[in-house]
């Protein structure tokens, strides 16, 4: 893996470095960098797109703005990303989703005191104050709708199983949301395991799940990803009339089957990988108008339902 | 004649790990989960059969998860691309299926004839074209996902799904693999000058063995199994992605390793593998079963059992050769 991501970090290295030569300075233009994690998932798939969109929108509007765009498979070449920014390409704004938010402070920090503007998304740094502008999506809240949902629309008494995401505090923030919103509901939570985000280990987790258990009134899959290989086991097992599930972020796929009042997926909570949009337009603003762009902006989780889908549905985005 | 005590570690394991289940909870014997079990250590384990030839011989192939995913990738696309001209039938299913296994030949050629012809570390070749497989994949899938169109995906289901009785087709495809591999390694030609290979190359070509032609055929052949798999994993999900058989290479090198075919080379044993990619399984299985441990630790047991696996078939060893 660490030698893989660093061959990964050389080749964009290259590309950074052949892009840097044909640059041609212009005293009047502005330079937006942009760092984000590379297309791993469902998710940062979306992201990535939209990241795209965004800048090719923006440019194309703003001839006087300039923007960079890297994506990093882990932390370590995010940091390399960022640095090469500064160093080859003199950045006047910075927006960055930190892979992690430790390993990426100190970096983040040094763009800061070299007077650079600086916009975090999504995942906060370990420290205070360093952003001028913090864009993030609402997990507390991402949790807590799904969990509202849940206990409005079963009986006490019935039973639900949860698949998590990646170990991470994104993740227990949004659990522990969950769990506050079903405390009193007298729903049974029966079991929480691992998904990864991913189809294939929700596949897995849900079949065992299956198994291990001969009553399951509903899961939350809190995520689109992992909602799909759940869908696959439940109707493998046939069981698709038992259960309903609920998963998460508004992936087109599920969003078009709500619209189509599929009864095994009756609702949705929304974390928009268009988050990033928001971001990269608030950070070309700050340099295009006068609008004072410092602050926090905070993108809050909405329930996606058969009346509202359409709204959510983004037809030409991956994700 | 002595039994083998070689192959005995790994298979006690084995059983322990049964034991432990079906004390665990009763849902572990039940038919549907064995299924469930089995039909999911196919992938893996068509893959680490092929694997073992590789090892056997010497080589080492990181490619095939990543390999599995960008082949997965092709066929959808190739079939989705079909579809019009050809309509909602098995012609077109047999077209990505036909893009799955040639992909893999071709690819394992690549990776063969990179390693035999331009003499470089199979280490390095397959790390290369491991970062290459795994690029392509997102970029065809845009970052996001392939996913297969919905009306051929419904046709072509059964083939995970499906099979005789509770035994599915990627049962009895894994089944089938094994009992070639293993007739391949013990009985023919080519076995034999795999492992003669994989214990001393230089003897291997004074003996007149072809030693560069045999090493490509090991490449090719865990290609063509790398491409079975996943005609059999497209119609489980019926998508692809940047995610799709992410560390699955590790997962095979382990079950070949489990299952005592030394990874220096010139010891094969294709049974030894199966027993491995099934303890592999089993762990998973009976974590999610269990609840034995916080989640978060479920690495470290999987960890555990792979090492003590190893070891106790190495205690065995050094008591042979005493």
């Amino acid at each position: 893996m660490q030698r893989r991501n660093l061959m990964k970090a050389a080749a964009l290295a290259a590309i950074l470095g052949g892009a840097g030569a044909a640059y041609a300075q212009d005293a009047e233009k502005k330079i937006i960098g942009v760092s984000i994690p590379s297309a791993t998932h469902g998710f940062m798939g979306g992201l990535n797109w939209h990241a795209q969109d965004s800048i090719e929108r923006l440019g194309e509007t703003y001839p006087q703005l300039e923007f960079v765009l890297s994506t990093a498979g882990d932390a370590a070449s995010q940091v390399s990303d960022i640095e090469d920014m500064m160093a080859t390409r003199n950045i006047d704004a910075l927006v960055v989703l930190p892979f992690e938010s430790e390993p990426l402070t100190a970096p983040v920090a040094a763009v800061k005191d070299a007077g650079k503007f600086v916009t975090v998304v999504d995942r906060g740094l370990s420290q205070d104050g360093i952003e001028d502008l913090y864009v993030a999506g609402d997990n507390t809240a991402f949790g807590r709708v799904a969990g509202e949902y849940f206990s409005e629309n079963l009986e006490p008494g019935s039973k639900v199983v949860v698949l998590r995401g990646i170990p991470t505090t994104l993740d227990n923030e949004r659990v522990e949301a969950f769990q506050a919103a079903l405390e009193g509901s007298e729903i049974e939570i029966l079991d929480m395991e691992h998904g990864n985000w991913n189809r294939d280990d929700a596949f897995t987790v849900m079949q065992d799940f299956l198994s291990k258990y001969p009553e399951i009134d509903a899961v939350w899959a809190a995520d689109d990803d992992m909602a799909i290989g759940v869908l696959e086991a439940i109707s493998a097992a046939g069981r698709s009339e038992e259960m309903w599930v609920i998963g998460g972020a508004g992936m087109k796929q599920i969003v078009e089957r709500i619209m189509n009042n599929d009864p095994q997926l009756p609702v949705n909570v929304t974390y928009p990988p268009a988050l990033i949009s928001s971001a990269i337009e608030m950070t070309a603003l700050n340099f295009v108008s006068n609008a004072p762009m410092a602050g926090r902006y905070i993108i809050g989780s909405q329930l996606i339902t058969p009346e509202n889908a359409e709204q959510f549905y983004y037809p030409d985005s991956p994700f | 004649m002595k039994p083998d005590l070689h192959t005995l570690g790994p298979l006690i394991a084995l059983i322990a790990l049964i034991v432990l289940g079906a004390l665990l909870n009763s849902a572990f014997l039940a038919p549907a989960n064995i299924t469930n079990v089995l039909a999911r250590s196919a992938f893996i384990g068509m893959i680490a059969v092929g694997m073992t030839f590789v090892i056997t011989a010497g080589g080492l192939d990181l490619s095939v998860g990543s390999m599995a995913a960008f082949l997965a990738g092709i066929a959808i696309i190739a079939m989705n691309a079909a579809l019009p001209g050809l309509g909602e039938n098995w012609g077109t299913i047999l077209i990505g299926m036909g893009v799955a296994i040639l992909g893999g030949i071709a690819a394992g050629f690549l990776n063969g004839a990179l390693i035999t012809k331009a003499r470089i570390e199979p280490f390095i070749v397959t790390l290369g074209t491991m970062g290459i497989f795994r690029s392509l994949v997102t970029w065809l899938a845009d970052g996001g996902t392939l996913s297969l169109d919905y009306g051929l995906r419904t046709l072509y289901r059964p083939v995970y799904y499906g099979g005789i009785g509770w035994v599915t087709w990627p049962i009895i495809a894994f089944a089938l693999t094994a009992f070639a591999g293993e007739w391949i390694m013990r009985h023919s030609r080519f076995g034999r000058h795999v492992e003669a290979i994989g214990s001393n190359d230089r003897v291997a070509r004074y003996s007149a063995i072809d030693v560069g032609r045999v090493r490509l055929l090991t490449y090719m052949l865990l290609g063509l199994l790398v491409g079975l798999s996943t005609v059999l994993y497209v119609p489980r999900l019926g998508s692809a992605s940047g995610s799709t058989g992410v560390l699955w290479e590790l997962e095979a090198i382990a079950a070949v390793i489990i299952g005592g075919t030394a990874l220096k080379g010139g010891r094969g044993r294709v049974w030894g593998t199966v027993v491995g990619v099934l303890i592999l399984s089993l762990i998973d299985n009976i974590l999610n079963l269990a609840d034995l441990v916080s989640p978060y630790l479920n690495g470290a047991i999987q960890g555990v059992i792979i090492v003590l696996a190893v070891v106790l078939q190495r205690e065995k060893r050094t008591a042979d050769e005493r």
